[in-house]
């Protein structure tokens, strides 16, 4: 059984088709990349996942349970994790506490112990804490702990989303364009975070990067989308040189050539 | 200059940062507890309105400041609190100690009914809807004249504490005590609410709805809770402002004090504990200090005592518009820069606060 199914998944925006009977199969313990141009229908299908959209039609399973039944707020609980394109941080709050945010899940006391703050709430406090120093050590953000969102450099927020997604503790990790916009060397960095993910901590992980480079070095199977449809599925190399996908770019860039 | 070094968990989450924290706000507290025996009564009394403003700020503070859900009706839950409070004692001969919790409780209740058809709008309609409240209230304690006494109103009984008889004229040490210990139960609340999983879960709604719910928050549940609590202790200070009015109507608890609440906790600085201090000291003194400048002004210029109608709103207004301009952190943040020249003295730079850049955000979700 596979993690992730997707099954022939539709979404349009009024009259635009930005996913089209799209199918594929993430497998537990893989780095699924998705690939395409701009307004090819990746991120849509991110927050398909996350359920902020009802598909048309078709069917997306987790765990062998569909998604469709529950409500935004349950795919967290469910161990699925994701960034966004454009950071959707906490701003008004420190590095710690949107780290300690995505620790949510796991909240077991309830608002009257909270208010009190009775040695329960602290003791799971405590935990939290050393759950989320994990993740600090493991992105290298002692720095900016307790630094407030608003004020860090574009970087580093990434890299705090990608923080926060992991201290959900998750199964499945969608990465929204996790390199766009890092320079050379923390591109490296992300590079080498996924691989410790995928090994170490063994969460599976779907991704969408434009980075050609950055999807070659980590991702086991890659799915080109164009215009809401697929256009090849497989492995890096294959993708890379399937004669749609080369279409599918040429064409683009033609486009913004005219354009 | 002072370094702080943190070297456990403990230090982020215990209530006080560290020692020295601790000391002042511990010599705050016992500096509060002798006032008392150092002022007049009169002064008592405005301390005691101090700290009632203070504590509705602080309700207020919860859900604007903390969940980042506007309302203009908050002075609908001063009444609710203040009404309930004084019937379920009068006629239902319940001991303060009880009515009072009650009363709070019935408020927030109020508040979440209220927050369950509004929490799915947002700014400025959120406002308008909460104003709609506020109205609506002032209309039904008019027509609901058998127990609220309508135009006319309720006199307030005096409080029974364990026997004990608290009358804020005959005795208003006792009052500003039994006020200033509710309003310490709730500075803890307030606090315990900052550092557990709740208190993030409003920060991040207020933040990023969109993020929150992917981190597993119920946005809208989380909402009412704020509303809830928010309108819990406002309804607190309703009750405690109906002991220290003595007498009050539809009309004491009208737009103009939702609104004048609201800007109290802007000018204060929102977001903090601290800025619904600051806030409730200027709106519970700037009618002293405006009478006594207008004193001294017709005295020093021998002009006998001038009358300027709508002079207090004015100045009011003028203040909100600095801070808006020049400090949107309040007074808190004024605060917060002086403390940091302290401590950082002889290094501070004057660009130390300068905002940082911030990026610009779409509504779409991407
Ligand atoms: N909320 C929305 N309302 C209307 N149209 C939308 C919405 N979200 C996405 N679209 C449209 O759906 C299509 C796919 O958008 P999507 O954001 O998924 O692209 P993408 O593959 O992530 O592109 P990029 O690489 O630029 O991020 C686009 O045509 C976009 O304009
Ligand atoms: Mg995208």
């Amino acid at each position: 059984m596979s993690l992730l199914e997707v099954k022939n998944v539709t979404l349009k925006f009024g009259g635009v088709i930005a996913v089209n009977d799209v199918s594929f199969n993430v497998e537990e313990g893989e780095v699924f990349a998705l690939v395409g141009p701009n307004g090819a229908g990746k991120s849509t299908l991110f927050n398909l996942i996350s359920r902020f959209y009802d598909p048309f039609e078709g069917d997306i399973i987790f765990d062998g349970e569909s998604l469709l039944k529950h409500p935004p707020h349950d795919i967290a609980n469910l161990g699925i994790a994701r960034t966004f394109q454009n950071i959707e941080l906490f701003e008004q709050a420190t590095v710690l506490q949107n780290l300690l945010v995505g620790r949510h899940r796991f909240r077991k006391t309830n608002m009257f112990s909270e208010l009190m703050f009775l040695p329960s709430v602290k003791k799971k406090e405590l935990e939290n804490r050393a759950e989320v120093e994990k993740v600090i050590d493991f992105l290298d953000l002692h720095p900016y702990r307790d630094k407030y969102i608003a004020g860090l450099p574009y970087g580093v927020r990434k890299v705090v989303e990608m923080g926060r997604a992991l201290a959900i503790n998750p199964k499945l990790l969608l990465l929204d364009e996790p390199a766009s916009g890092l320079s050379t060397e923390e591109t490296q960095d992300v590079a080498f975070w996924v691989e410790d993910m995928k090994k170490q901590m063994g969460i599976t992980i779907l991704m969408v990067e434009h980075d050609m480079h950055l999807v070659a070095s980590v991702s086991d199977r890659v799915l080109a989308l164009s215009d809401g449809k697929m256009l090849a599925m497989g492995t890096p190399s294959e993708v890379q040189n399937h004669p749609a996908v080369i279409e599918a770019y040429i064409g683009a860039s033609d486009d913004e050539a005219v354009a | 200059m002072r370094i702080l070094f943190k070297t456990s968990y403990d230090d982020d989450i215990n209530l006080f940062k560290h020692n020295h924290h601790r000391f002042w706000y511990i010599l705050l507290f016992v500096a509060l507890l002798c006032l008392p025996f150092l002022i007049s009564d009169y002064m008592v009394g405005e301390f005691t309105n101090v700290l009632i403003w203070a504590l509705a700020g602080m309700g207020l503070m919860i859900l604007v400041g903390q969940t980042g859900q506007a309302s203009l009706g908050h002075a609908a839950f001063l009444a609710i609190g203040c009404y309930s409070n004084v019937i379920l004692q009068s006629n239902f001969g319940l001991p303060f100690v009880i009515s009072f919790p009650l009363a709070g409780l019935i408020s927030g209740l109020a508040g979440v009914l209220l927050a369950i058809p509004t929490t799915r709008l947002h700014g400025i309609y959120l406002a308008i809807a909460t104003l709609a409240a506020s109205i609506i209230i002032e209309d039904i304690i008019v027509l609901a004249e058998p127990i609220t006494g309508g135009v006319s109103g309720l006199y307030a009984p005096d409080i029974n504490l364990f026997g004990y008889s608290i009358n804020r004229y005959v005795d208003p040490s006792a009052f500003y005590w039994l006020t200033l210990g509710v309003v310490l139960i709730i500075v803890l609340f307030y606090k315990n609410l900052l550092r557990s999983p709740l208190g993030r879960a409003f920060a991040a709604v207020r933040d990023s709805e969109i993020s929150a719910q992917a981190m597993g928050i119920n946005v809208a549940r989380t909402k009412a809770v704020s509303f809830g609590i928010s309108t819990a202790i406002t309804g607190l200070a309703g009750a405690l402002m109906g002991h220290f009015a003595g007498i009050f109507t539809n009309e004491t608890f009208n737009v103009i004090i939702s609104i004048t609440l609201l800007l109290m906790i802007v000018v204060g600085g929102v977001g903090s504990i601290h800025g619904a201090f600051f806030g409730a000291i200027i709106v519970a003194f700037l009618p002293q200090l405006l009478s006594f400048f207008r004193d001294w002004i017709g005295n020093t210029f021998e002009l006998g005592s001038i009358v300027i109608p709508g002079l207090e709103s004015a100045v009011f207004g003028c203040i909100l518009i600095f801070f808006i301009l020049f400090e949107p952190m309040g007074i808190y943040g004024m605060w917060l820069k002086l403390r940091t020249w302290f401590e950082l003295f002889p290094f501070y730079r004057r660009d130390m606060f300068r905002r940082q850049k911030s990026y610009l955000k779409t509504e779409r979700m991407r």
